[in-house]
């Protein structure tokens, strides 16, 4: 059945053009199929658009719906509601200067953005990290990648039904922006990693707090899995919701927890090891179902692998700089600029021109974000700005598996599957 | 310069380059990463083989490059992934400044979908029998291609339309 000329149904404001396209191309979805009929007598059918200020759709994602009765028959996603164009912006900024940008891609896990595009700038320049650098990367990252999954837990949760549960998990979340304030200064866009090393060092105080967090974290954890485990509505809801097949999900590109609790063990700390992952200890925590349920199992697991991997980092932490020193490829320490001339200029220099990779050089690096594997390509033309810098965004990969996930569900199952995906806007639209 | 390639690139790269001997155009590497630019009408049939035969069968991205004022201006960028030996290469094509327009490789990954959408709305590059060529970040109502070099930074002036703010339209 054939919901026919929705064009002349629904009434536009403004993007005419853009409207009447997205319509259209709602309206040819599976055209392939066989029209059974155009007669609608009971005018169960309706188009239903869904966001792009709905507060459930985690962020400015629009979903144009066409029902029969609850059931989504097809459906299409617009999305650039976000779009800042960070690309073109970083076309025209030093390495360095681009580095608060990515804090606001995904905004749920700013430390993880700033440790992909270092690494991946550092690769292409041949920058050398010191070994304590990368273990504190590893606990800002791992921190992130609770906090983004917390926020997940909480929201998705909450979009099943339960809305307490929130506030619990962003009591934790809370924890975590107090440890970040230690650690860099900043709660939220935290911008802590710096090309060839960290800003500043852990202090005490921020240490004292990472270990507490990460001894009474467990607790908290276990909490939520007697709360959830077992919980009649929670299973109704997410078990076989939003089913993505497993030979689907790597021709659809799934990535991140999404592609893991389809059962493929992917995961680009193992897949391509950076900082120092392949020296500690973890597991990567995999389902066969591929339905929401899966996905909350997996991102359970995965938070507690990151304890066990801070806690690792914690023991491992070595001695000794957190930069690389090098005037020529990484800022100076304070104390040289302040009290030094040469420190001074090369401090200068660095915010003015930055560092250049050699001209034609061109590299992608991938980090194991909260939603998935963040890559960054960089093409240089031998002077401090990239030529072109492309972002590979987990969760514009997943927005896709969503549009195919959709067709056939319930339409009050939306937002959970969409709570089960965990797509950040700002990410997808760049 | 000489390649080094470990031993499951190095399988894929001679492979290719034995099969399609008159389709691959150069291997490089850079950073440590493999790049094989290959003739832009041949990437179907060279993906089809990637995928069934080299276990390619994993696309993380595709992207486009304005290479601005060198000769066949737009290179396409295809990201691609072996689960099974743990490889990841780039395969690259080009096409011209007029009228740019390549082969989409949607039937080949089915995840090339958005991807392309995104490489159409941000250079113009065609694809040839994608199933739903749109924008998909600026509106249709948009007729500039912002990542190419040309377009300034700061935006043109007049180009968007913006929603009225009041409720009234007016």
């Amino acid at each position: 059945m054939k919901l026919t000329d929705i064009q002349s149904k629904v009434h536009s404001t403004f993007f005419n053009e853009h409207q009447k396209k997205l319509y259209q191309s709602l309206e040819d979805k599976h055209t392939s199929i066989e029209e059974m009929d155009d007669g609608d007598p009971l005018t169960t059918k309706m188009i239903l658009n869904m966001g792009p200020q709905h507060p459930a759709t985690h962020g400015v994602l629009r979903l144009v719906l066409q029902l029969d009765g609850e059931t989504i028959e097809k459906n299409k996603l617009d999305i650039g509601y976000l779009h800042r164009g960070v690309e073109k912006i970083a076309e025209n900024k030093t390495y360095q200067e681009f580095m608060p940008y990515t804090d606001r891609m995904d905004y749920l896990s700013p430390y993880s953005n700033n440790v992909a595009l270092c690494t991946a700038v550092e690769k292409i320049a041949g920058v050398e990290v010191p070994e304590r650098a990368h273990y504190i990367r590893m606990i800002g990252c791992e921190l992130a990648r609770i906090s983004s999954h917390l926020l997940w837990l909480g929201t998705m949760v909450m979009d099943a039904g339960a809305i307490s549960f929130f506030i619990w998990t962003f009591k934790e979340r809370e924890k975590i922006y107090d440890i970040m304030d230690r650690i860099g200064g900043h709660r939220f866009t935290i911008s802590h990693a710096r090309i060839g090393g960290v800003a500043n060092d852990l202090t005490d105080e921020a240490t004292s707090h990472i270990k507490e967090f990460v001894n009474t974290f467990p607790n908290e954890l276990r909490d939520y899995h007697k709360l959830l485990d077992r919980n009649r509505i929670f299973f109704d809801r997410n078990e076989a919701v939003g089913v993505l097949k497993t030979e689907d999900a790597l021709k659809i590109g799934a990535t991140g927890p999404v592609l893991r609790a389809c059962g493929y063990a992917l995961d680009i700390r193992k897949f391509t090891p950076y900082a120092r992952y392949n020296e500690v200890d973890f597991d990567i925590p995999t389902r066969m179902e591929g339905d929401n349920l899966a996905r909350y199992y997996v991102r359970m697991e995965e938070m507690s692998e990151s304890i066990r991997i801070i806690q690792q980092c914690l023991e491992k932490l070595p001695n000794g700089p957190i930069r690389a020193d090098n005037a020529k490829q990484a800022y100076p320490s304070k104390d040289e600029v302040y009290y030094s001339m040469e420190g001074m200029i090369h401090d200068f220099m660095m915010t003015d021109t930055g560092i250049c990779p050699p001209e034609g050089a061109e590299s992608y690096h991938a980090v194991e974000s909260p939603k998935g594997e963040l890559g960054y390509y960089i093409q240089s033309d031998g002077t401090g700005h990239p030529w072109r810098l492309k972002i590979k965004a987990p969760s514009f990969s997943n927005l896709q598996v969503l549009e195919n996930v959709l067709d056939g569900e319930m339409v009050a199952d939306t937002v959970v599957i969409i709570g089960g995906l965990d797509p950040v806007l700002g990410e997808a639209d760049k | 310069m000489t390649l080094q390639l470990s031993e499951p690139l190095k399988k894929t790269v001679d492979s290719l380059t034995e099969i399609f001997s008159d389709k691959v155009i150069e291997v490089y590497q850079s950073s440590g990463d493999t790049f094989i630019r290959v003739e832009a009408d041949s990437i179907i049939e060279i993906g089809m083989y990637l995928r069934d035969k080299l276990h390619f069968v994993y696309l993380s991205d595709v992207f486009g490059i304005d290479r601005y004022t060198s000769d066949e201006r737009f290179e396409v960028v295809y990201n691609l992934l072996s689960l099974k030996t743990k490889t990841r290469i780039f395969i690259k094509i080009r096409c011209e400044e007029e009228n740019p327009e390549v082969e989409s490789v949607t039937s080949v990954w089915p995840a090339a979908g958005w991807n392309e959408r995104e490489v159409f709305d941000m250079f113009g590059i065609q694809f040839r029998n994608h199933p739903d060529l749109r924008r998909i970040f600026m509106p249709e109502d948009f007729q500039y291609y912002p990542l190419r070099k040309e377009f300034p930074l700061l935006g043109i002036p007049g180009s968007i339309e913006l929603p009225s703010t009041t409720p009234d339209n007016d």
